[in-house]
């Protein structure tokens, strides 16, 4: 039996503006505009766009300002106005090799061509308070500008240990259909593209714990991080009208080469295998974590046995989207007025039934069933 | 394709360009602009064209892929949004607009120049007023960024300890 129940309209209405009014907080105060987070909350917006999967700083700064700075939320937000628009084709595979650099480090070679570029990084901060923002203090001093920019090609940590061939290689295969999650359901077991579909546009705070949980052994993969690099990249696109590329966008990406244990058989000898992340905007500890998911997700194709939850693809793919997570829990919110009656009801023919058994029996220890 | 690297004014004009390479530069530009500028450095034209419309300006996504490893099979990465026109001139002339973001103003305006652009008699004059000045502002914001970024690059030096 299905019951509607009707009514809170009222309540409704004056419970979103109360939010309304929540959100904007003492008038008193200046309200926020939209290139104030965009300039000044930038990571915040790098995020959102990354898991909301829709590359518009203009629309993530909105979609936060929204939410209230509920990151969560605002990604929800992206997602659902992307449905809205018109897909006009895919872009041509970014080239993360012919990025203009502005964070480049290696943890396995202090000397790698082009130097370790340390860009704006939380790294060397102390991770103390800085009352000085508190007091809206003076803009800071300008950033030193070296005499000559840093090179223009800057080559993959990845492509140096290629040469020795103790890397295992990449190789592309350009005439394969490309996996699209957004046009239909992943399916199991799942592919490297999919997957990685999948993870970029998962929740940074659970690729973090689940990257972490390899680290701690359950699934521990030995990894390095072979390169980190963050800059702008040119996004190509073939208008049907052209026929021929253009770049129509330089957008900023974060990318993370992960260099794991080695493993060698009888036809190949020992070298490193890979895992690989890349996010829009500047989301470092995304990257570092995709990359350590992508890598444990490889255990079958790479002869490891599956035994932890990071090496389960169906475990991480299927858990991975913050905006499915969110929704699932929190329809526990919604009314289940006439499911929970009818457990109630259960409960209670239950325990009668027990306590006349018990009755039967003439057991007095039996406490009184409370109703 | 390396255009924001390799191409300048000199190689919009140059002569060993095919017409398409040409293009695909001054597309590129104008794509990447904000379209503030593109708005400011058309109206700051001396004369503005009238022009029909072929395709009113639309609004988007392009899905963004990269790949597996940085080299390897394409995955899709996420999307972005892009807004695209297409527009006649009154000299018959048809151009087209594929710009990042949601700006169909810029999108519209690209096309006019787009087409203005492939009209030998304003080419000059939208490649000297519009495409150089966007193109050097483009060049000197990648420019300063990699200047910034070297100056926080770490110059290892090492300590020698003990003697001999």
């Amino acid at each position: 039996m299905y019951v509607a129940v009707k009514g809170g309209d009222a309540a409704i209405e004056n419970s979103q503006s109360l939010l309304a009014e929540e959100r904007r907080g003492d008038t008193a105060v200046d309200e926020l505009d939209l290139e104030q987070i965009k300039q000044q909350l930038s990571l915040a917006v790098d995020r959102v766009m990354t898991e909301g999967s829709l590359y518009d700083e203009d629309l993530a700064a909105l979609a936060i300002k929204q939410a209230r700075g509920d990151i969560v939320e605002a990604i929800f937000l992206l997602r659902a106005y992307r449905t809205t628009l018109p897909r006009f084709g895919a872009s041509e595979p970014i080239d993360t090799g012919d990025m203009a650099v502005r964070r480049r480090i290696s943890a396995t070679f202090k000397d790698v061509p082009g130097g370790q570029i340390l860009g704006p990084s939380f790294d060397y901060t102390h991770r103390l308070l800085d009352f000085t923002l508190a007091a809206n203090g003076e803009p800071p001093a300008p950033t030193p500008v070296a005499e000559a920019p840093v090179d223009e090609a800057m080559p993959r940590v990845t492509e140096l240990l290629n040469q020795e061939g103790l890397i295992e290689q990449e190789s592309a295969d350009d005439d394969q259909e490309v996996f699209d999650l957004t046009r239909e359901s992943m399916k199991f077991p799942a592919d490297r593209e999919a997957r990685l579909q999948n993870l970029a546009r998962g929740d940074e705070g659970f690729l973090l714990a689940l990257g972490y949980s390899t680290q701690r052994g359950w699934g521990r993969n030995h990894p390095f991080a072979g390169e980190i690099r963050m800059g702008e990249v040119a996004v190509e696109f073939t208008p049907e009208e052209l026929g021929f590329p253009i770049e129509i966008a330089e957008i900023t990406v974060t990318e993370c080469q992960m260099v794991n244990q080695f493993k060698g058989s009888s036809e190949v000898p020992p070298q490193f295998t890979r895992g690989y992340g890349l996010t829009f905007g500047h989301c470092e500890r995304k990257a570092m974590s995709m990359a350590l998911v992508d890598r444990a997700l490889r255990a079958e194709e790479l002869g490891e046995s599956i035994e932890a939850p990071a090496q389960d693809q169906e475990f991480v793919l299927a858990h991975a989207c913050n905006v499915e997570a969110s929704g699932f829990v929190q329809h526990l919110k919604l009314p289940h007025y006439v499911d929970f009656q009818s457990e109630l009801v259960t409960v209670r023919a239950l325990r009668k039934a027990i306590r006349e058994s018990a009755a039967n029996q003439e057991d007095p220890g039996m406490p009184p069933a409370a109703e | 394709m390396k255009t924001a690297d390799t191409a300048n004014g000199q190689t919009i004009n140059s002569l060993s360009s095919t017409a398409d390479t040409r293009r695909q530069y001054w597309l590129s530009v104008m794509a990447k602009a904000s379209a503030d500028r593109v708005k400011a450095l058309y109206d700051s034209l001396p004369e503005h064209p009238t022009w029909t419309t072929i395709r009113p300006a639309e609004t988007g996504m392009v899905m963004v892929r990269g790949r597996v490893g940085g080299d390897g099979n394409r995955f899709n990465m996420g999307e972005m949004t892009m807004t695209r026109g297409a527009v006649r001139l009154a000299n018959g002339v048809a151009g087209l607009g594929y710009v990042q973001g949601r700006s169909r103003r810029q999108a519209e305006l690209t096309a006019v120049l787009d087409a203005m652009l492939q009209s030998p008699e304003t080419n000059a004059l939208i490649s000297t007023r519009i495409i150089e000045p966007l193109a050097r502002e483009q060049r000197d914001a990648r420019d300063i960024r990699a200047r910034k970024a070297a100056a926080t690059k770490v110059e290892f030096f090492t300590m020698v300890r003990g003697e001999g």
